[in-house]
């Protein structure tokens, strides 16, 4: 079934082809986006579900053998990242057709949002370091563009910082690819973990990873890399932000995760140290940024920041267990971050404001507003029954098994902060008697309250169903876990039995 | 030139960075002083040593890849000098809060 794994890449490829042929016709191309966004997500959860029957599957492009070729490979980590992918893409195309203003629209918003798509998937099903960067950059440029689409003072200001930051760490991920071909003579990932395993370098490997390691970051956004996000991620529409913090960054530790668990295996306690200690600092530079904000929106930005902290947790502890918290914190966060942002807009859509001393009173106005913004807020504090607290639960017990207990206690301790400041937007904007009673909230036609309620309802459902079916999802984490340590599987999946 | 408060210089930066880091894959590549990989007629096999292709064919596409968003850069650039009324990366900051 090799059609399954480059569905996730052939569906955003053909959307974008066909919205770009319809340029003025942003009717046409709303409805396309939908059709990819749906037809996306059914191909992602089938390969899934394929992959769990049938193991790791790899798809040689264009019929030349592994490692000479382009392979597409899916293991049980990417497809789960490809159905998050396109759970936010669904949840941000309907929040889009009922928010984005036509001139937007005319000027390309929809095409751009099917090759940031396209560049996403493709990066999660990359089997080599060059294609990799190609998406990287494909994704990169589309957000580039999507980020700056408008044209507003705010937005232009936002853009070139994200610009300009994300173009040196692009050139260092180029660097490091070079310095990985001419060490190796491969960029096939799996045909570079046998070489590099193999292989007596030592130190040019630690070289090359500490270069991918600080490339990464920034598009992750870890500690000290991370400051074109707080200084970007408000400025473009808020369904931008949203679909940005479910993906982009995302993409960023995914890299990671698979970097540090496929390719660079020798001389890992030392990286694993790093990885660790980026960790504990992203997770608090982020949560102190987060209490220092008034701004819904940056103060959700610099959460984005502390939530990547736990993922690279995970990375950095290395065990089965930390890894399928990392994964299962992973499906937390993009769905509890997603529909936080939406509901800010959702806010900002009734007042007109995203300050919170300037709202108010929210709570007795719209409760049924206030519920879903509590339960995925609830949730990234890690308060049970959500999805939050069993991620806390298996990072905090992987750490504990290896004695890491200066980052467990960091991680409890943020934790803490998480809630003290999503308990801040509570009071601030639902919870008091705000200076906005006096204006009335602006009305929604009925199609628009289901245009924006719908998503936001459906992610923060998801947000809490990965709380309550934490059992197969925690299953489902710790098999990808297990298929990421035992790299033989990853191997003989792409370059066959008789390498 | 990066770190210059000037954005046009700040570009220069980063077309300078590109293609340096262009250059950089390429030699790290090994330059070897051998025949293109080109296979003769008649024959299936190339018939001496030939310069591994690989490392062209990465760089071709970085070029483009490169090119693109410099473009867009520029572009970006020259939308926000026209906005601000400046190149100074200083008037930025001021107008973030």
């Amino acid at each position: 079934m090799s059609l399954l794994v480059t569905l996730p890449v052939l569906i955003p490829l053909s959307a974008f082809a066909i919205s770009l042929l319809m340029w003025r016709r942003p009717v046409v191309q709303r409805f396309v986006s939908l059709a990819s966004a749906v037809l996306g997500l059914a191909s992602a959860v089938s390969l899934l579900v394929h992959v769990e029957s049938d193991g790791i599957q790899s798809v040689n492009v264009g019929g030349w053998p592994a490692p000479y070729g382009i392979a597409l490979v899916s293991d049980l980590l990417s497809a789960t990242m490809l159905i998050l992918a396109a759970a936010v893409f669904l949840a941000g195309v309907v929040y889009s057709t009922a928010t984005i203003d036509s001139s937007r629209e005319a000027k390309g918003y929809y095409v751009l949002l099917n090759s940031l798509m396209l560049g996403v998937n493709g990066a999660f099903l990359a089997g080599d370091m060059f294609n990799l960067f190609v998406w990287f950059e494909l994704m990169l440029i589309s957000s580039f563009v999507l980020m700056a689409i408008g044209a507003e003072r705010q937005q232009l200001e936002g853009a070139i910082k994200y610009v300009a930051l994300n173009l040196v760490a692009s050139a260092l991920f180029l660097t490091s690819v070079g310095l990985l071909y001419g060490l190796a003579g491969t960029l096939n990932m799996a045909d570079l973990s046998v070489k590099l395993s193999d292989s007596g370098y030592g130190g040019e490997q630690t070289v090359v990873a500490m270069l991918l390691m600080i490339s990464f970051g920034v598009k992750a956004g870890a500690f000290p890399l991370f400051f074109w996000l707080p200084a970007s991620y408000h400025t473009p529409p808020v369904v931008l932000t949203a679909i940005f913090s479910g993906l982009l960054t995302k993409v960023g530790v995914y890299a990671l995760i698979r970097v540090f668990t496929l390719v660079f295996v020798n001389d890992a306690g030392f990286l694993r140290d790093v990885i660790l200690a980026v960790a504990a600092l992203t997770m608090v530079t982020g949560v102190l940024g987060a209490l220092a904000q008034t701004e819904m929106r940056r103060l959700l930005s610099f959460h984005i920041i502390s939530q990547i902290g736990y993922l690279l947790m995970g990375l950095g502890l290395f065990t089965v267990t930390s890894l399928a918290g990392a994964i299962f914190f992973m499906v937390h966060v993009v769905f509890a971050k997603a529909s936080l942002f939406l509901v800010a807009g959702v806010v900002q859509r009734l007042r007109g404001t995203y300050d919170l001393p300037r709202l108010g009173g929210l709570y007795r106005s719209h409760p049924a507003l206030s519920v879903v913004f509590l339960v995925p807020a609830l949730s990234l504090a890690g308060l049970p029954p959500f999805s939050g607290f069993f991620a806390k639960v298996a990072l905090v017990k992987a750490g504990l098994e290896i004695d890491s207990y200066a980052v467990v206690a960091v991680a409890l301790v943020v934790s803490v902060l998480t809630l003290m400041s999503m308990t801040k937007i509570w009071t601030e904007a639902f919870w008091k008697t705000g200076p906005g009673e006096a204006k009335p909230d602006a009305d929604f036609g009925g199609s628009e309250l289901l245009l924006l309620g719908l998503p936001v309802i459906a992610l923060a459902a998801m947000s809490v169903l990965a709380g309550i079916a934490a059992e197969p999802v925690f299953t489902l984490a710790n098999d990808a876990a297990e298929q990421l340590l035992n790299r033989e599987e990853y191997i003989t999946a792409v370059l066959g039995e008789d390498r | 030139m990066l770190l210059r408060r000037s954005m046009i210089k700040m570009l220069i930066g980063l077309v300078l960075l590109a293609n340096a880091t262009n250059l950089f894959v390429f030699s790290a590549g090994g330059l070897t002083p051998a025949s293109p990989a080109l296979i003769d007629d008649g024959s299936r096999v190339q018939a001496d040593s030939v310069a591994d292709p690989l490392p062209h064919a990465l760089v071709l596409t970085a070029i483009v890849i490169g090119f693109g968003v410099l473009a867009f850069a520029v572009a970006l650039v020259s939308r926000l000098n026209s906005v601000i009324g400046s190149d100074d990366v200083e008037q930025v900051t001021e107008a973030e809060g």
